[in-house]
């Protein structure tokens, strides 16, 4: 029995299949995955992609949350030409980039730059779990630690939306590495007294839930989200239990002292926009 | 031997039948010394042929190899007056980690490490060197008092990966982990890590930020298992041996993708056959290290190791024109 455990996968979490069809279709009518509701697919986007009936959080990309969030006009992208190479020599990798690229009109895995809320500047990174499962290779821990960076030089708070299955596993120990490289800038930035908020979506798992999902000054989490470290089936295997239906979720994070606060979406802009503006009248930011 | 891996069996033969030789030799009136000279000729060239030829796999091997030295062997061997210290503070004492306070030659260090067990009872208290949250925390723990005091730190990496537990996920194995990254990242000693046998992803990593990173030469690091990888990508864990190979986990890939400072020459055959000789490698190497950590003011500690860090992986990345 211990012995299968060390022959099975494990560590970090990927996202189920079933997260993949969740994301609203492209089409004029949308059914609710949660309460099955049908509703017309403009009306779940004027509502922020949540259900109008069950307050269900569908899936947002990054474009759309940075649409919905900034200010009009605001919005000034970082490093949005950054791509993959294949450090690896991992068959195929380019290739499903590519195709990912086409799908979501991203060339990466997360988008990042600098905007105002309500008036108040900071420095956005917003991960999209289209892409590669939001999976963070080296791209992506990049322009992490580069948007931290960033915002240490400007001197402007840092908020991050994190959506992510863990590693990738085509850039191997250097997908691992990226844990290390954006918690070092994250060092640095928290020693020069910068605002870090963490922003956890569906899904936060494996290496980016163990690095900087779980180190803002201010954690957050969007309802239902599944945030963890290793993955459900992985556990269940180990420790021979059923793991009880909650596990994982925001809520059950929010349980477990591990989250200051569980914040629907309606509520995310007026969040932000507080927390902002208290930091900036007391100074330092 | 107790223990023989696969791939070093004709080696293992070889030995043993040159033993039945010497044996025979010894207690009948037949003079078998030159084919004995032969035969020891032809040992020590296979030894080379075996063990410099050896495959990621087998490689895998041999950091799982059931002698293999943990942290508490190279411990009593490299240090002087080790006093292990216990508990996070918080919850309890996590025996996956071990840690203290020692002498490395007339320098006072902190000393951290993953502790596997040795024999089925032992791995029972120690969790097969798999952490908790309370082992990361009392890494930390220890570490923040290392920098209070002024001690350099050295760590030891040894773990399949942090515990994929229930009760790990309801006391905050991310954040416990994520924490000592960043807090890692910030100390104002020297730190040095050294891989010794597995390097299991966030697990491992939760303990080995540093200024340098070391690999014993048959040690692995890797974001999952070789078994898991081909479980995620070939949907059949039987491929884990192709997932060696390509995964790039032994100490001289990473030494060539340039995540390590250096690889750590091994023992022929393995750290286990020669525990006093492999430990002074690793003395040399500490020594090294510390030598020219020291001299470094602390603001130029700190810009280093961020720099260390920040060109991992930039180089795999290009701009479209
Ligand atoms: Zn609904």
């Amino acid at each position: 029995m211990i012995k299968d455990m060390f022959n099975k996968k494990r560590k970090y979490a990927t996202i189920s299949k079933q997260e993949e069809h969740e994301d609203v279709p492209e089409g004029l009518m949308v059914k609710c995955p949660s309460c099955r509701k049908i509703y017309y697919r403009k009306e779940i986007e004027k509502n922020l992609l949540t259900c109008p009936n069950c307050d269900h959080h569908h899936q947002m990309s990054a474009p759309e949350r940075i649409n919905y969030l900034l200010d009009d006009g605001s919005f000034q992208e970082w490093d949005e030409d950054m791509v993959s190479e294949n450090p690896l020599e991992f068959p195929d990798y380019l290739q499903k980039l590519e195709k990912d690229q086409k799908k979501t009109g991203i060339n990466e895995g997360v988008v990042t730059g600098q905007g105002t809320i309500n008036g108040f500047p900071t420095a956005i990174a917003v991960m999209d779990a289209r892409f590669r499962m939001g999976s963070m290779g080296s791209v992506v821990g990049e322009k992490i630690a580069r948007a931290i960076e960033k915002a240490n030089e400007l001197n402007i708070p840092l908020i991050l939306f994190t959506a992510s299955g863990g590693a990738r596993m085509q850039e191997g120990v250097l997908s691992l590495m990226q844990m290390t490289k954006t918690s070092v800038a994250l060092e640095r930035f928290d020693r020069a007294g910068g605002l870090f908020i963490s922003y956890m979506t569906n899904p936060t798992t494996g290496g980016v839930s163990a690095s900087f999902a779980s180190l803002g000054d201010y954690n957050f989490a969007e309802p239902q989200a599944l945030i963890g470290f290793a993955g459900r089936r992985i556990i269940e295997q180990t420790i021979r239990e059923k793991l009880p239906d909650d596990f994982q979720t925001a809520e059950f994070l929010f349980k477990h002292g591990q989250l200051d606060r569980v914040v629907p979406r309606h509520e995310m802009k007026d969040t932000l926009s507080t927390i902002l503006e208290i930091h900036h009248v007391g100074g330092g930011q | 031997m107790k223990h023989v891996l696969p791939f070093e069996k004709p080696v293992v033969e070889l030995r043993q039948k040159i033993a039945e030789l010497k044996s025979f030799t010894s207690e009948s009136d037949v003079d078998l010394t030159e084919e004995i000279a032969t035969l020891e000729n032809r040992l020590e060239r296979l030894e080379q042929e075996v063990y410099g030829n050896m495959t990621p796999w087998d490689r895998v091997q041999m950091a799982r190899h059931a002698e293999r030295p943990t942290t508490l062997d190279y411990i009593n061997h490299i240090f002087t007056d080790f006093m292990e210290m216990h508990g996070d503070r918080y919850y309890g004492d996590d025996e996956a980690i071990v840690g203290g306070i020692a002498k490395f030659g007339n320098q006072p260090v902190t000393i951290i490490g993953h502790q596997r067990g040795k024999d089925t009872k032992d791995n029972l208290r120690r969790n097969f060197g798999m952490p908790h949250p309370e082992g990361y925390r009392k890494a930390l723990r220890l570490m923040k008092q290392a920098e209070k005091f002024n001690r350099p730190i050295v760590t030891f990496i040894d773990t399949k990966g942090a515990y994929p537990g229930k009760a790990a996920e309801e006391r905050g194995q991310s954040e416990a982990i994520a924490k000592n990254l960043r807090e890692m990242a910030g100390l104002t000693v020297p730190v040095i890590c050294i891989v010794i046998g597995e390097g299991g992803s966030g697990g491992a990593l939760g303990i080995s930020v540093g200024d340098k990173l070391y690999m014993l030469e048959n040690s692995t690091y890797s974001v999952i298992s070789p078994e898991g990888a081909a479980a995620l990508l070939w949907k059949d864990s039987n491929l884990a041996q192709k997932a060696a190979e390509s995964m790039k986990i032994t100490s001289y890939d990473l030494k060539q993708l340039n995540i390590i400072d250096d690889v750590v020459e091994e023992i022929q055959g393995g750290a286990h056959r020669d525990l006093e000789n492999q430990s002074n490698h690793i003395s040399k190497c500490i020594e090294d290290s510390l030598k020219e950590l020291k001299a470094l003011p602390t603001e130029e500690l700190l810009e280093k190791r961020w720099e260390k860090y920040k060109k991992i992986g930039a180089v795999t990345t290009v701009v479209q024109s």
